[in-house]
This record gives structure tokens, sequence and C-alpha cells, in this order.
């Protein structure tokens, strides 16, 4: 790793830059090793035949994954999406270009698996699979955050994020896993949660939690564990029980219940929306963290699961969870029916806190004090799973129009970061799809770029000193890394927390 | 020795296409993985993809240039195309007669959006990083397939009477003799070489983008369930 970590320099042209090969070639993350790797079933590193295991992998999953297959095939190297990724736009390396990225595995796709590729390798660029080639592919497949911006832009939706998480997957049949996110899986399988909190130190911080609130609003606002037939079972990160910014939100989640009278709960068994699961693209293991929720919520019997801010986790949940444990239309295996008896379909399963937020302040049973807010000049940053990998509310856009309604409802200060660069345009934080990690910071800097920007823009012209965002890697990311470019470092908070400081409570 | 080779490219074409086709239908999509903006509507779904087909949306929001270029390409192609039905039907449509000088146009419109298309991959640093031999070698086989047929057409001209005879042969399994003309000869022999290549090649990104789930799969994840085959067989285990 770089000795001094340094944020690149602005753009003088909003263009791309011009390419610097190698330049992120020794970015690696740190590997997992055999005991994180066995926790989650997978080998250890330095087997001998991690060659065979890697591309039996790989056949397996062109056989399970359509887009995998179809997107081996389609690229035609138009170069659409070459400048269309964060990291690339901050490190200028080629490799970090989507379709180079696409072709450190199409690559190896041509020569094992195609017929010009077994026969003329050379001409249509087919390789064989080193223990080289696996390296790169480690490296430059955990420079991928998977936020899905080259696909938007992709005239055959070609989805890096897919490509990655099959790269991902076939590294760790291959031995070649990842510390941070395996290690976290498995603290999710032991334990409930990313951060490992076990049941005492949740009950512990919560409870200091509601003192705090307490001394600051006179309130007794209930921040309740695993208390059956509650309505509402909240699934949020973990991050959000003590992390700063993150407990901010936390508390206006708390707020919002207690003033619009709704019973809730967190679980201390699934005290984690995040699924690190997608990030290393393994179905099984996302499954099996997402059937955590599923048990928390058949055991205390709740009538609605609720989802606090997180993007990747909304994406699991609003796209997958109705898929891998029937939270949605339901599924059809026992438990699966017996949840979906249980949930009242009246509301939507599962339902984003945003998506409840606004609802409740739509129909005005929460109202808000918007002068509270008047410290606050406000920006939102899109969530890019949440942008551009699922959705909110019955309409079109509503991922973007329901986080902003309620910052416009709560605050009265709010303007766009320049456009392309929100929406289904915009540039992840540069630290999400597993990629939040010390060893990675070098990356993580540069990979802001876009994003930081775009934030200097507003700053600059409307005096911007709050970026509003509904993901807990957003949040962490960005108070790492607005230090290295200038910025104050409490610049970032949550949507929840702006709602948190104008909600009025009253005496109702 | 053509009939031949064009029985063979023909058919090596509709096999490779088809199993290609039903390969990709078989493979599951096992999640929902639209990306944004996603229609919430099978109709809806139905009109991004014509909009992707007919106008590349994704790519005229990526890159005005290259949009530019591929659609000076593709629909100059498509005219073409056209244009050469006139060869394999007796007789000819008459809105087949009347695009006829259309396609000549197009032609020319064609060749520019190749070259267009080639020059970005020699000029713009991160394309030509990208690009393969088979890539520039595409571009080649496509500018020779098209200029071969502007020269016979403008300059060293050619008995398009026995080239319809012949192909209206081969289509009855009645074989006749092409003319004599080297250029002729090497229109034909390269458009063959392109039928037996498109389903061993990048080319088939001309199927492959309707059984793209980025883009075919309708955005109604929470209403709906969505289970592949061998996702369901892992719950039926549980």
């Amino acid at each position: 790793m770089a000795t001094e970590i340094k944020a690149p320099p602005y753009r003088v042209f909003n263009i791309a830059p011009a390419i610097k090969p190698g330049a992120m070639k020794d970015s690696k993350s740190f590997l997992a090793n055999d005991k994180i790797q066995a926790d989650l079933g997978f080998p250890g590193h330095e087997i001998a035949d991690w060659h065979d295991r890697a591309i039996s992998k790989m056949g397996e999953l062109l056989g399970k994954y359509r887009a995998l297959k179809v997107y081996m095939d389609a690229c035609v190297h138009c170069g659409a999406c070459s400048d269309k990724c964060h990291y690339f736009i901050g490190t200028g390396d080629p490799k970090n270009m989507p379709v180079a990225r696409q072709d450190l595995m199409r690559s190896v796709y041509r020569r094992y698996f195609t017929l010009p590729g077994k026969l003329f390798p050379k001409l249509v660029g087919a390789r064989d699979l080193t223990r080289e080639v696996l390296d790169e592919w480690y490296n430059y497949f955990h420079q991928c955050s998977e936020c899905r911006r080259c696909s938007v832009f992709c005239p055959y939706g070609i989805d890096t994020a897919e490509i990655t998480m099959a790269a991902r997957d076939i590294l760790d049949a291959a031995g070649y896993g990842q510390k941070y996110s395996n290690e976290i899986i498995g603290k999710v399988h032991s334990i409930g949660n990313n951060l490992g909190l076990p049941r005492p130190a949740l009950v512990d911080t919560l409870e200091g939690l509601e003192e705090d609130v307490k001394e600051d609003t006179g309130l007794d606002i209930k921040f309740p564990l695993d208390v059956k037939g509650a309505e509402v079972l909240l699934i949020t990160p973990s991050a959000d029980f003590f992390a700063e910014p993150h407990i901010d939100s936390l508390i206006g989640y708390g707020k919002v219940f207690h003033a619009a009278g709704i019973s809730w709960t967190l679980s201390s068994m699934a005290s984690e929306a995040g699924n690190f699961g997608i990030f290393i693209g393994n179905y099984e293991q996302m499954r099996k963290v997402a059937l955590r929720i599923r048990q928390a919520a058949l055991e205390l019997g709740v009538k609605r699961i609720v989802v606090g801010e997180c993007g990747h986790a909304w994406r699991v949940a609003y796209s997958f969870w109705n898929t891998l444990i029937g939270v949605g239309d339901g599924a059809h295996d026992p438990y699966g029916i017996e949840l979906q008896k249980q949930l009242d379909h009246r509301y939507k399963q599962p339902m984003h806190i945003c998506e409840l937020t606004w609802d409740l302040a739509e129909r005005k049973v929460i109202t808000f004090d918007k002068e509270a807010n008047d410290k606050h000049i406000i920006t939102f940053h899109d969530s890019c799973n949440v942008a551009r990998g699922a959705g909110m509310g019955d309409m079109y856009g509503g991922q973007f129009e329901i986080p902003r309604n309620i910052v416009k409802a709560v605050a009265n200060h709010f303007h766009e970061m320049p456009e392309g660069t929100t929406h289904e345009k915009t540039f992840c934080c540069g630290g999400g799809g597993g990629l939040l990690t010390d060893d990675l910071l070098d990356l993580r800097v540069k990979g802001s770029l876009p994003r930081m920007e775009a934030l200097q823009h507003v700053v600059d012209a409307h005096g911007v000193n709050f970026m509003a965002s509904i993901c807990a890697i957003c949040k962490s990311q960005f108070t790492k890394v607005l230090p290295y470019y200038g910025f104050d470092r409490r610049l970032i908070g949550g949507v929840h927390q702006l709602v948190s400081n104008a909600i009025k409570l009253g005496d109702k | 020795m053509f009939a031949v080779l064009f029985y063979f490219a023909a058919g090596l074409l509709a096999v490779g296409l088809i199993y290609r086709i039903i390969s990709y239908a078989r493979i599951p999509a096992p999640l929902k993985i639209p990306t944004t903006p996603a229609p919430r509507t099978r109709t809806g779904v139905v009109f991004l993809m014509a909009r992707e087909v007919f106008l590349f949306q994704s790519l005229f929001k990526a890159s005005l240039w290259t949009w530019l270029f591929s659609a000076m390409f593709h629909a100059g192609l498509a005219l073409v195309l056209l244009r050469h039905l006139r060869y394999f039907i007796d007789p000819v449509w008459s809105w087949v007669v009347f695009i006829q000088p259309f396609g000549i146009y197009a032609g020319f419109m064609m060749v520019a959006g190749l070259m267009g298309l080639w020059a970005r991959r020699f000029f713009v640093d991160r394309i030509r990083y990208i690009s393969t031999p088979s890539d520039h070698l595409m571009l080649a086989l496509l500018i020779s397939i098209g200029t071969s047929g502007l020269v016979m057409k403008f300059i060293t001209r050619t008995d398009i009477v026995a080239i319809k005879n012949f192909f209206m042969g081969l289509m009855s399994f009645d074989i006749s003799t092409l003319p004599s003309d080297w250029m002729i000869y090497l229109h034909l022999s390269l458009i063959a070489l392109l039928l037996i290549i498109f389903p061993f090649s990048k080319l088939l990104h001309a199927p492959g983008i309707f059984f793209s789930p980025t883009r075919n799969q309708v955005e109604n994840s929470r209403d709906k369930r969505h289970l592949s085959a061998w996702a369901a067989k892992l719950e039926s285990g549980k």
C-alpha cells in the first residue's frame, strides 16, 4: 500500500482521465485466512487444485446465471462504459474501466468455454488461467464496488457488478477469499451482525441511547430489543448502533415510531440489515444471512418488516428478499407460508424506513419544525444500490423522490448536485461492495473523486454543509474520506438525522 | 464452389444461432436485477427493449460519437440488407423497389459509420486499450464487405441478373453459375465468412440484448416472486 494516501486533484475538465496502465495493480485487499474461509465452507489459500476448482466453478456459474453467460458473449468493446466508473476516473488505471475489468474474466472465459478462444487465443484476447491472472482478478475485482453505474450506459445492459460477483465467487471457490467481507459474513452467521455485537452489548448500547435521548428531549423514547408481538421489526445496519453519524439516524427512526405511536422492535438475532453475501456473489451465503431475518420475524411475531438506511441492504431486501426468503409475495415452504400469514399485507413488505416516514408525513401523522434544520444547507447523495438496484413506493423513481421529499419536508435549504452525478447516474461513494476496509483506503479516497467534485460544486455555489444519504457504507466512507478533500467529516449524515432534528414530538 | 460455401455458412449460422438462443433461454436468471430506469410492466419492457434495439438509448446517454457512428452503421446496414432482398424474391416487392435508391446512400453511410468506429479504436486511448485484434479485424471485414459492394455498384459493375439467378437457384436447390468477376467473389466470400463467425463472436450482441436481465426484467420484485429452478431446490432441501 502507498505510504501516503492523498486525494487526487479535481479534474479541470469534466472528462475521463488519460489512461495510466498499472496505476492500481498493487492495490490488494487482505486475503482471508483459512479459518475465515472454513467458517463459510470455502477452501483455504494455497490449495493445489485451485485452477481446476476455479474453472469448474466458472462453468457452474455460467450455467446458473444467464446474466453472466450473456454478458461474457455480448460485449463489443464499444467503450460506452469506459469513462463511467468512479474508480477509473479517480485512478486512471485502464483495468478499472468496466469493459477492461470484465475482460479480465472474459479472456479466461474465451479460452476455456469458446471455440475461437480454444483455437486462436491471441486473436480474440483469450488467455490461460494462471496464478498471475488469478492475482490480477483478486486485485481488480476488489476495485469494483458493484455500483452498476456502467450498466446504465451499456447498450446491452452489461452489469459489471454481476461479473465482479461471479469473479469473487470463483475466487472463494479457489481459496482466494477477501478477509474483510468473509470475516463479516462469518460474524453474521455466528453472532448476528457485521460488527460482531453480542446481545448484551446491544442491550447496553440501546439503554444508553434511551438515556441520551431522554436527556435531549425529556421524553421516554424507546429503542426496544427482542419485543415479541411488536408491530414492526426494524432491520438496520449494525453501524447504526454506534457509529457516527449513523446513530443519529437510528434516533430518528425511534422518534418517528414514537411520534406515530407504532410499536416496534429490533432483533438481536437479526441485528444487521447489511448482507455481504451479495458482495461475494454467493447465493447460498446471501440466503443464509437473509434467513436470520425471517426467523427473527417469525419468532417475534411482527406484522411488518422495515429496513433502515442502508444501500445494498435495501437492494437485497427490495429486490431479493422475495426470492430468497419470501418477504414480499411469499414463499411456498412451510416457514414462508407461516410468515405470509403473519405479515400485514396492507403494507409493502419489506418497507423502507423512508417509505414509512414519508407516508406518515403525507398523512400528517407526524409533523416537522423545518426551522430546526436551518443551520443545514443540504444536498442529497443517491446511494448506488438504492438508485440502480432497488425502488421505493409504487411509483417509478420513488427511490429518488421519497428521500428528497422527506429532506424537503424537514428542512428549508436543499440543493441538488450537478446533473449526471445524481439519480440513476449517481456516483458511488467509493467504499461500497465490500471495499470499506482500511487496506483499500487509497482506492477509496481516489474512487470518491467524482462525488467530491460534485459536492465541491454545490459547496461553492450554495454553501452546502450537509450531504444527506441513506446508506451506512456511504456514511462511513465519507466520514473517512471527506477530510482528504479538505471537507469537514461531519458534512455527511443521514436523512433520518434531519428527521430527528425536526420532528415534532410534542406531548401528545 | 460458392454454392457449397453458402449452404455451409447459412447452415452454420442458423444452427449456431439457434443453439446460442436456446442456451441463453435455458440458463435461469435467479435474481431480479433490472437496472434503473426499469419499467414496472411487461409492456414497458417491450417499449424499453424497442428503444434499445432501434434507438440505442443507453449508448446515446453514454457517448454521442459512438452513438452516431454506430447508428449510421446499423441503420445503413439495415437499409442495405433490405435493398438486397431483391436478389432473393421474385417478383420484387414494391416497397423493396421503392427503397432501392435509399439503399445506395445507406451503403455510404454504413461504411462511413464503420470508419468512424474504427477511428475511435486508434485515436481514443481508452478504446485503443480495450481493442483486440479481433475487434479490428471485424471492422476491417465489415468495411471490406461494404466497400466491395459499393465498388460493384459504382465502378466495376457486375451482372446482377446472373447473381439473382444464382441466389434464386440456391434457394430452390437448382445451382446456376455466378458471373466470373473477382469483385463479386470477394464480396460473397467475405459475407460467407461473416455468417460463419457470427455465432462465435461478439456479433452475439444481437441476440444477447434480448436476454440481458438488466434490460428485460420487469421491476416488480416486491410484488411477484421470482424463483429459479435451482434456487427452488435449495428451498425444498431446507
